[in-house]
């Protein structure tokens, strides 16, 4: 595990400094386009300011700021008790020292995501819409998947490519905008009064490319990454709970789900572990998706019926595909101990109220907003508004009178 | 001359090999050690949440008098375990009993009601499923550790600074292998 940790870090190393370089090209290509003379020295200039700024801001507050758009809340284990559970148990799982921030979206798509630059001060949310609708178990599966992406330092790589992905696209947006203001005509007038024509020909069409260009690369590739990265979350979410039925039934459930995440964008979508903006079985699919198809993923975890290594996800996923692509870094498959997958609890959702699911995920999202609870010793539940403001409070079914504050 | 540089350089390879392999045997021998803490932490956990349980179900059963006092009884067995396989025995056992309560608890909609309880069987099904990881955790600990100890180049190592073999935490019972993760619900 320790080597694959460390392919990520060095990958997000390369990332970094490769976008870096990259926004610097593009910089000195979109100034030369407006001035030949000095205008590459300023683009040059402003690409570098634009990367420090994103990266200072990425790395030190990219998911406090994902988390908030996201409108997620931290929740203690008050809160919602079994959630905080299944996230230790995770913990666990995994024989890790730090325990991530667990946050609640009041959205009844369900979905969920992990972020955070460290594993330290990483945080997994979920929606209530998640709590709502999966069990014990699914919920375990999701946690898990989460839980690896920040065991696998999945995180930082996510953050920074996303990152690369805003910055391109916001330059080459100001580019078009410069070009809509008569920027090129500028250029145009200058370019004919000195005889440097060729060079400026080529530096015109190089910029009109990247401009083009440049947004659709940076998104396909940052799609390429998460795409790899959530196939490495299912394996290690099936190896360490031993049980890859509950992620796939977890899958399956939030890919049938009709309803659509609100806070969702273009660049937050591949952080969530089922995209939430586009629907399943579109043909697009193999390009321009965040994911891998679900129907894909709870496929393969389905066929995990001999082992759960990460030996037998990537034995699984070259049967189902017929094609030899590496899910799995070699580190990771040099493991050789054999990992049996608990079986026989296929009937785990039958014990599940939707109900009671229902009511828990209210409650949280309740105490997430000042609702006090007062549990009655005849097992009412008395939810109080923020805004109550009597002294006593009766209990409806028996009567009893209960002092507040 | 050439021969002596040639014996310094392999004396300095050899040691720096064995310190290597040493320093490996240790880390995972601590790694062993941490997962059985985590273990242990759970169990006592289990073992605190008990008298709760049997404070919040008592008033409702009165004829399982019986299921009850063999959770006392298991629960004081294991926390007085020494030997790993003896913690496992007595663990099973507990596990068991508390197992049987959940099959009696079906019998009380009036219990299964109550807050309390509900809170309770949570923290129960979670502290199972935590010993379970824990537990899922070691072994794969020991299992690195033993075959470190038992393969060659290290096993000289480990021969030499008496490294031993550690235990698995195995559950005897074959029905409770099936199912590890006691549910409530
Ligand atoms: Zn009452």
């Amino acid at each position: 595990m320790w080597e694959l940790i460390q392919s990520n870090r060095r990958k997000s190393l390369i990332l970094f400094f490769g976008m870096g370089a990259l926004l610097i090209l593009i910089g000195y290509v979109f100034g030369s386009f407006y001035n030949p003379e000095s205008g590459g020295a300023v683009g040059v200039f402003f690409a570098i300011i634009l990367w420090m700024i994103l990266s200072t801001i990425s790395y030190f507050a990219g998911s406090k700021i994902l988390l908030a758009i996201s409108g997620a809340k931290e929740v203690t284990k008050e809160v919602h008790p079994q959630l905080y559970n299944v996230v230790e148990e995770m913990k666990i799982a995994a024989g890790v020292p730090y325990f991530p921030k667990i946050f609640i979206i009041d959205d009844p798509a369900p979905n969920a995501f992990a972020t955070g630059v460290k594993p330290e001060n990483s945080a997994i949310a979920v929606t209530s819409g998640l709590l709502s609708t999966l069990n014990r178990y699914e919920l375990q599966g999701v946690v898990a998947h989460e839980m690896s992406h920040i065991v696998n330092r999945d995180i930082l790589l996510m953050t920074f490519a996303g990152m690369m992905l805003g910055a391109i696209t916001l330059m080459s947006e100001v580019f078009f905008r410069g070009l809509y203001y008569g920027g090129g005509s500028r250029y145009r007038s200058k370019s004919s009064s000195k005889n440097s024509g060729q060079g400026q020909i080529i530096i015109m069409i190089l910029a009109l490319v990247l401009a083009i260009l440049g947004p659709i690369l940076a998104q396909l590739f940052y799609f390429a990454i998460s795409r790899k990265r959530e196939y490495l979350a299912d394996a290690s979410a099936a190896r360490l709970t031993r049980y890859p039925e509950g992620l796939a039934n977890a899958l399956e459930k939030i890919a049938n789900s009709s309803y659509k995440l609100r806070s969702a964008n273009k660049v937050t979508a591949p952080m969530y572990i089922v995209n939430p903006l586009k629907r399943e079985g579109m043909k697009l699919a193999d390009l321009t998706s965040t994911h891998p198809p679900i129907s894909e993923r709870i496929k393969i975890l389905r066929a995990l019926q001999q082992g759960v290594s990460y030996k037998d996800y990537q034995k699984v996923f070259e049967m189902i595909y017929g094609k030899k692509e590496k899910i799995i870094p070699d580190s990771a498959l040099k493991e050789s101990i054999p990992v049996a997958p608990v079986m026989g609890l296929a009937n785990s959702d039958k014990s599940f109220s939707p109900v009671d699911a229902k009511r828990e995920a209210n409650d949280a999202v309740m105490k997430l907003n000042n609702y006090k609870f007062i549990n009655c010793k005849c097992g009412v539940r008395i939810k109080i508004p923020p805004d109550y403001n009597q002294p006593i409070v009766v209990c409806p079914r028996c009567g009893t009178r209960h002092q507040l504050g | 001359m050439i021969y002596f540089i040639i014996f310094l350089v392999l004396i300095v390879l050899i040691i720096f090999f064995f310190v290597s392999i040493y320093n490996a045997l240790i880390r995972l021998r601590n790694q062993v050690k941490n997962a059985w803490a985590q273990i242990d932490v759970q169990l006592k956990r289990r073992h605190d949440l008990i008298p709760n349980l049997i404070e919040t179900v008592k008033g409702y059963m009165t004829h399982e008098r019986q299921i009850m006092e063999n959770i006392t009884k298991y629960r004081s067995q294991a926390m007085n375990a020494q030997t790993v396989g003896e913690k496992a025995q007595a663990e099973s056992l507990l596990s068991g009993a508390l197992g049987q309560l959940r099959v009696q608890v079906e019998n009380y909609p009036d219990l299964k009601a109550n807050q309390n309880f509900l809170a309770l069987q949570e923290e129960l099904t979670a502290t199972e499923n935590k010993i379970s990881f824990a537990r899922q955790n070691y072994n794969d600990q020991v299992l690195m550790y033993n075959n470190k100890i038992q393969m060659f180049p290290s096993n000289i190592v480990a021969g030499m600074f008496n490294f031993k073999e550690e235990e698995f935490f195995e559950i005897k019972d074959q029905a409770e292998k099936e199912v590890p993760k006691v549910s409530f619900n």
